[in-house]
């Protein structure tokens, strides 16, 4: 059972307080997408193993939506952080940097 | 045979006698006995069958790793099934019954499956089964029926009560032995906060039995010392009977306290879920005795030499009059020396190895005792009981040299650290060539959050089977996990032991050496699960390379014991047959929970009313009087019709039906989802949110809505009220209140977070009241003078109205077809309102009316309900409510979706009414098949039933359902196949069967 700060309440929270909602940093395909780009979005999804970007919500908590960087392989979290931003901030990305320098997610550079 | 010595038995009180039961005979033990300890103290041997060919089995072992020595327990309300009688502390009174025999333990038809041994080789449940395929039924079902699992389920409801806890320490240490008191003493000494988990009855493990001298004191003396300390330590809490079951992520573990398992009159709960997160954590697990692999090695008698040791020092039980012991490392003599200085006969120690032991051998060769080395078991002697030993040399391929008379034969085939706990959460392994086993690697444990290791071994758990260095082992892991918690270690010297001189350990897989077929046949591995030397070899050679496809094809290691026994012994055949090291074999995966833990202890406190929570709207205590037929509707409970006088549940449908359609029925509709959505971009929000417009709803005005997911299926309706420039009351279905408020904060956080809205969700903050039929009107009227006429108050409106003294928000929405106002008060004013509203309705002919009724009502007007007509795959075009979204929107959540090529296929089941021609009522589920055969031959459905009803109106059974095309097919008659052969054939009809036009809602 994993525990994971909540960047807004501030509180270390058990997995039982948290949900998960997935790959973060999805880009929304509307109406006028080709085919190809709203398959991407409904279903292309990241499966690593190792560092992963996420969605959480701290459902049974402050009832906010946050991001968190975590490797599935060995359960690290280099961090979590706003769910209000398109892509990791550099401080996270320095953590992740710091224990996997060949680091990469999708086309983010 | 196996007796209770005079004297002797450091854990039992020879002045505290017990009676106890097996099988029904009545029998006697000691206070502090276990249950394997009294059954052997008279002469019960034989407890139980295997699982596959129904070998007598006796017991093999002394604690959690016993793989034979399974029993029911209790009765009634506490019976439970394969129980460890090894781990079962014996009271006053105990019932104990053995399992997986007929018709009795002692004479057990299913042995004949022992001899069909040839015909039941390795993955035999995936060969024999298959053809021919008449057999199924009549032969193998059966078959595998009676002999599938072992013991069985309780029949009745559990009268025990269980409880979690919770609590965080910064070190945590699982092993009571004198590694878990040494690790738990050098981290409690430098204030840290302390959990010391152990899960027998007593403190100090083996060490006590297998003796040895520290700090110049008896090992026994040490730890009495170590545990004196301990209790006086405010930081270190200590617990027997609670085993660390599993680790988990981020120092997450479960500790299994058995409570009042011992003592069943204690009263409290019965068994204890610790819930434990722990900063650091240290398994002192331990080490456990491998059994040797030779002919006969599962014939009762046949034992494990430290379990022979236990019963012998711990309990004062001789398991036999006279004992061989076979080894292939010095640790078997300590067996050797035990029983002859009690006094027993010992009439010689087989030793594997060519050279003999060290110290201890010595010790035992002074005692008298014959020493053979060198040797090997060729073949055990006996049926249901041990008589002798035929011996041979290790090397040979087994012609026998002589045959040893005896009534036990203790074995010993080295020792494997119990690595379960380290390796749940990813601790890596290394096997010890030195020693013959797999420890963990200290480079690669358990990780943390910030990627430190959280897990260390310590003691025999980590390799370290000699006192001495387990000792410093201990101390060590004590201290760094403090220190790692943010303590500081005080110096001093770790504890010394004398060291033992012991003589290397000769791995022996196979006993003699080469074995022929005919031995290895009748060689166990697992002996539970009658797994044999010959059945791994043969997997070998069909190809299962794999230690896991090996484990799965021969079910080695899947019995109840999880191969605790059979694990290290079976991958060192495997690898031997394969031609390669045990290392590149590898382990199968070790899986929580260490050893089985009870349903009742994961559930908790969380059975009956303390299961889930319950919701209770204003007026449930008034339903509750009134006769209501709950219905649970998630987490509330709605009544689902009231049950007058001595009426059925249909009959209470009918009336209520009848009286809404016909003058005046009451609905507590409360529980109905509510949410607030407020701000200057709630309006363009709402647009998003639903398939149609809201942001151009007047205000005062309702409209009902549709929402859907991104892939276009429909997730909830519910009528929207325009409150005030900037505040919109969205109503959910009663299930969907809270996973739509969800939804809405997943978008308004995630994706539109720059837009001004708020939401909440206000659903408990209201008591709502259906007031529905003819009469509605006349009856709000006589409690306001707000004008409510169909002029001033029409259809799809709703009004503040002051009803007597109480302001009311009243919606003029209608679900039924009927006249219809939903009167919204706030929750405490419910139950009055609700009061007073029955009682002015008396003179209508008035009913209460439950969520049947209301399903029927609906029905009858075609109105769709979700979770009956949607199942998650279904579009709002599906229900042909195409009305309901809108072509002007550029976009909205499923907009998208509805747009790919299978949504827009006109082939789509799409929905209707239906009608049985002979009135009758149409199964729920039902599907509608043609005469065209699908590519399996099965008739091809075009259709299904969604929501089938009798309509008290119409007089007749009434269905909604989805079929294919069903639109254009008005007034064709399909086929609806039954359960029983018969065939209904049904008319598809317009959905709405009852006042199409719409006239009486509109009055
Ligand atoms: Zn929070």
């Amino acid at each position: 059972m994993l525990m994971l700060k909540c960047p807004y309440c501030g509180v270390m929270a058990d997995e039982t307080e948290l949900s998960a909602g997935g790959e973060a940093h999805l880009k929304r395909f509307g109406p006028q997408s080709s085919a190809e780009d709203f398959e991407g979005y409904l279903f292309a999804r990241e499966n690593p193993k190792g560092v992963h970007v996420e969605r959480w919500r701290h459902v049974n908590g402050c009832g906010k939506w946050f991001h968190a960087a975590r490797c599935t392989l060995t359960l690290e979290v280099f961090g979590t952080y706003s769910a209000q931003v398109t892509a990791p901030p550099q401080d996270i990305r320095d953590a992740i940097r710091a224990k996997h320098p060949d680091w990469r997610w999708r086309d983010m550079a | 045979m196996s007796t209770r010595l005079a004297t002797g038995g450091r854990l039992i009180d020879h002045a505290a006698p017990m009676t106890f039961t097996f099988n029904g005979k009545e029998m006697q033990g000691y206070a502090g006995d276990t249950l394997a300890s009294a059954l052997l103290a008279n002469d019960r041997m034989l407890v139980g069958r295997s699982f596959k060919y129904h070998r007598p089995r006796g017991i093999m072992a002394s604690g959690a790793e016993e793989p034979n020595a399974l029993v029911g327990l209790g009765r009634d309300g506490q019976f439970e099934p394969n129980q460890r009688a090894t781990t079962t502390e014996l009271f006053d009174g105990l019932e104990s019954t053995s399992q997986n025999h007929w018709p009795s333990l002692d004479h057990d038809i299913g042995a004949v499956n022992q001899y069909l041994g040839r015909v039941l080789p390795a993955g035999f449940y995936y060969k024999m089964f298959l053809y021919p395929r008449a057999f199924w039924k009549h032969v193998y079902e059966p078959f595998i029926r009676h002999s599938a699992g072992l013991g069985k389920a309780p029949q009745d409801r559990d009268a025990d009560s269980y409880e979690h806890f919770h609590v965080h320490v910064d070190v945590l240490v699982i092993g009571g032995g004198i590694a878990g008191l040494q690790a738990a003493c050098a981290a409690g000494r430098t204030g840290a906060k302390v959990l010391l988990i152990e899960q027998t009855a007593h403190w100090g493990g083996r060490a006590p039995v297998d003796g040895g001298v520290v700090d110049g004191i008896s090992v026994d003396a040490f730890t009495q010392n170590l545990i004196a300390e301990l209790d006086a330590m405010e930081n270190v809490t200590m617990r027997l009977r609670t085993m660390g079951a599993g680790v988990y992520d981020h120092g997450y573990v479960l500790g299994y306290e058995r409570r009042t398992d011992h003592a069943p009159d204690m009263g409290g709960p019965r068994h204890r879920l610790w819930r434990i997160r722990a900063a650091r954590t240290i398994t002192a697990t331990g080490a456990i005795e491998r059994p040797l692999s030779f002919s006969g090695n599962d014939i009762p008698g046949v034992m494990l030499a430290s379990a022979v040791r236990d019963y012998a020092v711990n309990f004062g039980v001789a398991v036999g009059d006279r004992t061989l012991v076979v080894t292939n490392n010095d640790d078997g003599y300590r067996t050797a020396i035990a029983l002859k200085n009690l006094g027993l006969d010992v009439p010689a120690v087989i030793d594997a190895r060519p050279a003999g032991g060290g110290a201890l051998a010595q010790e035992a060769a002074s005692l008298g005792i014959r020493i053979e080395t060198g040797k090997a078991v060729a073949k055990a002697l006996g049926g249901k009981r041990i008589t002798g030993a035929a011996v041979c040399a290790q090397a040979g391929t087994g012609s026998v040299d002589e045959e040893i008379e005896c009534d036990c034969i203790a074995m010993s085939g080295g020792w494997s650290p119990v690595v379960h706990l380290w390796s749940h959460c990813g601790g890596k392994l290394i096997w010890d060539a030195d020693h013959a086993f797999f420890r963990p690697d200290p480079a690669r444990p358990p990780l943390g959050a910030e990627g430190q290791g959280v897990v260390m071994a310590a003691g025999s758990a980590n390799g370290a089977l000699d006192l001495a260095i387990a000792l410093a082992d201990a101390d060590y892991a004590g201290r760094k996990a403090a220190e790692a918690t943010g303590y500081r270690p005080k110096r001093g010297r770790p504890p010394e032991a004398e060291q033992a001189g012991e003589a290397p350990i000769l791995p022996v897989w196979q006993m003699p050496e080469g074995a022929d077929q005919t031995l290895r046949a009748k060689t166990w591995l697992d002996f539970q699960n009658d797994v044999k030397v010959t059945d791994v070899q043969l997997a070998a050679r069909e190809g299962f390379e794999s230690v896991e496809h090996t484990k799965r094809y021969t079910t080695l290691g899947m019995a109840t014991d999880q191969g605790k026994l059979s694990n290290i012994n079976g991958l060192a055949v495997l690898s031997e047959a394969l031609g390669q090291a045990i290392p590149a074999t590898g382990t199968t995966t070790f899986r929580p929970p260490y050893t089985p833990i009870s349903m009742g202890a994961i559930a908790g406190e969380a059975r009956g009313d303390l299961f889930q929570p319950l919701r209770r709207t204003p007026m449930h205590e008034w339903h509750e009087a009134n006769g209501a037929e709950w219905e649970p509707v998630g987490q509330w409970r709605r009544p689902y019709c009231y049950i007058q006088g001595d009426e059925t549940p249909a009959d209470a449908v009918t009336r209520e039906v009848t009286a809404v359609r016909q003058s005046l029925g009451l609905l507590d509709a409360s529980t109905l989802g509510k949410i607030i959505v407020k701000g200057p971009d709630a309006g363009q929000f709402l647009d998003m949110m639903y398939t149609n417009m809201m942001s151009n709803l007047g205000i005062g005005k309702c409209r009902y809505g549709l929402m859907c997911n991104e892939n276009g299926f429909l997730i909830d309706d519910g009528v929207v009220a325009r409150i005030d420039a900037d505040t919109w009351l969205c109503h959910t279905t009663t299930g969907g209140a809270d996973h739509i408020h969800a939804h809405m904060e997943e978008w308004l956080q995630t994706e539109w977070w720059d837009w001004q809205v708020y939401t909440a969700n206000v659903t408990e903050q209201w008591a709502q009241i259906a007031v529905v039929g003819p009469n509605a009107r006349n009856l709000l009227e006589k409690f306001t003078d707000d004008d409510l006429s169909a002029e001033a108050f029409p259809f799809m409106t709703w009004k503040d109205v002051t009803l007597n003294s109480v302001r009311a928000r009243v919606f003029r929405i209608s679900f039924s077809g009927e006249l219809s106002y939903e009167v919204a008060t706030p929750a405490g004013m419910g139950r009055a309102v609700w009061n007073e509203l029955l009682a002015g309705a008396e003179e209508f002919g008035a009913t209460t009316y439950g969520t049947e009724a209301l399903h029927v009502l609906r029905a009858e007007k075609g109105f769709i309900m979700i979770g009956d007509e949607t199942d998650g795959t279904v579009t709002p075009q599906d229900l042909c409510l195409n009305w309901a979204v809108s072509k002007k929107k550029h976009d909205f959540i499923g907009k998208r979706g509805q747009q790919r090529s299978h949504l827009c296929d006109p082939k789509r089941w799409r929905l209707v009414g239906l009608q049985t021609l002979d009135g009758s009522v149409l199964p729920d589920g039902a599907y509608a098949a043609t005469q065209a055969r699908n590519a399996n031959g099965q008739r091809k459905t075009i259709g299904r039933v969604t929501s089938t009803y009798y309509s008290p109106t119409l007089k007749r059974g009434i269905a909604m359902g989805l079929v294919e095309n069903g639109p254009q097919r008005m007034g064709e008659v399909i086929d609806f196949p039954m359960l029983d052969g018969t065939v209904q054939q049904v008319r598809i009809v317009d959905p709405v069967q009852y006042d199409k036009a719409g006239e009486k809602q509109n009055v």
